[in-house]
């Protein structure tokens, strides 16, 4: 392999954008100091609730700001190569150049676009939601601090910037989560996310390795131009890359087989579920791929894999959540589920759908938890006024709760709505267009009908669970207990606007990429152009059109609606005990309110091994056995032994003395003699 | 010229004083048997310096003298021994025993 150094000093050298985009740092810099700040205010001024909010919330408006005018000036010039800016020298160290460098395109602009825009909201509703918390100071310095670490995410322009916002994010994600780190269950989840992630990074920093032997770069636009004369097509190299990439987004965005730290990780304040584990950190792994997608675009078998794990994911995770009580578990199953969406989209090929799909799950899943939020702020309310100790969170302690949170309610309802797929929200378009894609493919490649009838029947399983989740908290009669109930209250303006700004993003949300069939201009699919043209080029996507299309979008309307009706009338069909009252489980129901036993599976398969080999091979084993025993203790015993053996010699006895040097002075003689 | 005769002598010094340093527990007899040994030695040289010339007279010269410094230090230290332990016999001195 030859690597001219021409080609390394020519693309060394980009020229430096002008205007708003030169100012991108900072996004990323205004949060990183609302960290600081709220940081130091955390440690000298844990009441100063009102700087914080002030400084928490205000950063991530400015961010949003020069967000938004990075945007505009990419609408306005169309750039023909995304803009890189460049701040300084990172790791020179020969040819491995690495500049902390921020890459601007449309794909990155979208995503600075969501980080910030529901960023601020959630930030805007933790004000109200996490106002009587003692760490009131520390959550939103964590916030603020994860915020940074994002955009340093989406704006990266090689793998190793994004690798830092990567390892950010997950620090940021395991301090949150073990927030309330008084309850031992919320440290451990923090611990489980992070240590299943590092299973993920591992595969991130292998696929880095080998771009970097295979490819001498590590920046986008580099790996772009090279990767299709490097690396043959369909070859194992680039498959093995993508593969192990994979896994690192598996691991971030909550994947089968490592998928199990994100239901833990509702353990979190809810506020963090909404922005880090539904609206962005998780939707890292779809960005990644999407990001590399003229990789994944050259090995045929690793984005076939992509697509199966997620619509593997995406139904099994929809199953679980059929059956879980605690409203944010099943939240999260959704959220699982929903990324596999994802999956399915880009390993598809259809990485606009793909992208679409995270835009819009980040409206409406934002606004499920931030609504279910505001329903858990009120039970705890409720409870706490009278001193019980139910769940708060448990959805059989719920019902009825639309007579007390109307605007709650309402907002719920549409985003379950549009989280079901009912059109014309926001939900709708995007999975529709995945699934369309899905079909599309699969006219040559009939694995994919698989993978579209997976999703298909996982649509089925999302409208029939949320209308479930919906049912049991808002609609039939109150379960939360005579007293309790005279303090159950709608939630104050600085929650329920944030909710109202999210309702109207996942009405219209669809509005960004109308397809053609309704007369829409395809705005995103417009917009997103350059940064998937090389792989448009070498994974053509055949989407099915005419009456076909009709046909599958009515098909899937209709699963929607009749998962939504199912589950409407199944679950108030008989009255639903609370959850001290309620019987044990039986049958499959069991199995999936145990989500499969795969925690159990785990536990058994790896953990227990693993510690087990720790305990008894590697510590008792080799450190106390081997190394402190046969090692220091064992070559200190061996001298004293000696040492004792030397001194019987020393008897005190003279005439003991005299004999051996009698005996010695013979011995020497008779040498000397010869 | 008796250096057979003398030769013989001096060898039975030596055994006898080697003889009497391995058996006896005695510090005094001990110490003579030290200088029976050395005097044996001195014995050797003196029959020894007629057939090899004056080189080994005069190394009787410098044993003479450090058997009278070994002597005195010897002597010096039998004599602590014995106001120590109101004895001289070697047996109840093991005190450097390891």
């Amino acid at each position: 392999m030859t690597f001219p150094l021409l080609a390394v000093v020519a693309a060394a050298a980009p020229e430096a954008p002008t205007g708003v985009v030169q100012w991108i740092w900072l996004a990323v810099a205004l949060p990183l100091a609302g960290f600081l700040v709220n940081g130091a205010l955390a440690l000298r001024r844990p009441q100063a609730k009102t700087a914080v909010s002030v400084i928490g919330v205000g950063v991530l408006l400015g961010a949003f700001v020069v967000a938004a005018a990075a945007f505009a000036e990419l609408r306005a010039h169309p750039p023909e190569a995304p803009l890189i800016v460049q701040l300084w020298r990172w790791m020179p160290v020969g040819f491995l150049d690495i500049r902390f460098a921020f890459q601007v395109d449309q794909l990155s602009a979208v995503m600075l676009l969501v980080v910030t825009g529901v960023g601020s909201l959630i930030h805007l509703f933790s004000v109200g939601y996490m106002h009587a918390d003692e760490g009131y100071a520390r959550f939103f310095s964590y916030l603020n601090l994860f915020v940074a670490f994002m955009l340093v995410l989406v704006l990266g322009a090689s793998l190793p910037v994004l690798f830092v916002g990567w390892e950010g994010v997950g620090l940021c994600s395991y301090l949150l989560i073990g927030f309330w780190y008084a309850v031992e269950a919320n440290s451990d989840a923090g611990k489980k996310a992070f240590l299943v992630n590092r299973i993920g990074d591992f595969g991130v920093l292998i696929a880095m390795f080998m771009l970097w032997w295979s490819v001498r770069s590590l920046d986008f636009v580099t790996i772009a131009e090279r990767a299709p004369l490097r690396l043959a097509a369909g070859g194992t190299l680039v498959t093995t890359i993508t593969l192990f990439l994979f896994l690192g987004c598996a691991g971030k965005s909550a994947q089968i087989p490592l998928y199990v730290w994100l239901p833990d990780a509702m353990a979190g304040p809810t506020p963090v579920s909404a922005l880090i584990h539904a609206a962005t950190m998780v939707t890292a792994g779809v960005y990644l791929v999407a990001r590399t997608n003229f990789l994944f675009s050259l090995a045929p078998l690793s984005s076939a894999v992509v697509a199966g794990v997620g619509a593997v994911t995406a139904l099994f995770a929809a199953s679980i959540g059929l059956r879980q009580y605690d409203i944010k578990k099943v939240l999260a199953y959704s959220t699982v589920s929903q990324l596999g969406y994802m999956f399915l989209g880009v390993g598809t090929g259809a990485y606009v759908a793909g992208i679409f799909h995270l835009v819009t799950h980040a409206f409406f899943k934002a606004l499920l938890f931030l609504g279910a939020g505001s329903v858990i702020h009120a039970m705890h309310h409720a409870y706490h006024a009278t001193h019980s100790q139910q769940d708060a969170q448990d959805m059989r302690n719920m019902g009825g709760l639309r007579r007390h949170m109307p605007w709650t309610f309402a907002l719920m309802l549409l985003a379950t709505f549009a989280i079901a797929g009912v059109p014309p929200l926001s939900g709708f378009f995007s999975k529709d267009e995945i699934l369309s894609a899905a079909f599309g493919r699969g006219q040559t490649q009939p694995i994919w009908i698989l993978f579209w009838g997976m999703g298909l029947l996982a649509a089925a399983m999302t409208a029939f669970y949320m209308m479930r989740l919906i049912a049991m908290t808002f609609l039939g009669q109150n379960r939360t207990g005579e007293v309790e109930r005279q303090h159950l209250h709608e939630a104050p303006w600085v929650m329920t606007g944030p909710l109202l700004v999210l309702g109207v993003l996942s009405l219209a949300g669809g509005l960004l990429n109308l397809p053609a069939l309704v007369g829409g201009g395809a705005a995103l699919e417009r917009w997103l152009e350059p940064v998937v043209a090389v792989a448009s080029r070498q994974m053509p996507l055949v989407m099915p059109e005419g009456p076909l299309e009709w046909a599958l979008v009515s098909g899937a309307v209709i699963v929607a609606l009749a998962g939504l009706l199912v589950g409407w009338r199944l679950t108030l069909a008989r009255p639903i005990p609370t959850a001290e009252d309620a019987p044990e489980e039986v049958g499959f129901g069991r199995v999936l309110n145990r989500k499969y036993y795969v925690d159990e599976l785990y536990d058994a398969l790896i953990v227990r091994p693993l510690v087990g080999i720790s305990r008894w091979i590697l510590w008792k084993g080799i450190d106390q056995g081997v190394i402190d025993g046969i090692g220091a203790n064992g070559s200190a015993g061996f001298l004293r032994g000696l040492g004792w053996l030397g001194s019987r010699l020393q008897s005190g006895q003279l005439g003991f003395y005299v004999v051996v040097f009698v005996l010695g002075a013979v011995w020497i003689l008779r040498a000397v003699a010869r | 010229m008796l250096l057979g005769p003398s030769l013989i002598l001096s060898a039975l010094l030596f055994t006898i004083g080697t003889a009497g340093v391995l058996v006896r527990r005695n510090a005094i007899v001990l110490f003579m048997c030290i200088e029976l040994m050395l005097n044996a030695v001195n014995l050797t040289f003196v029959a020894l310096a007629q057939v090899l010339g004056v080189n080994g007279q005069v190394m009787v010269f410098f044993v003479m003298t450090v058997a009278a410094a070994e002597a005195a230090v010897g002597l010096a230290i039998i004599l602590a021994i014995f106001r120590h332990t109101r004895s001289v016999d070697l047996k109840t001195t093991n005190l450097l025993q390891g």
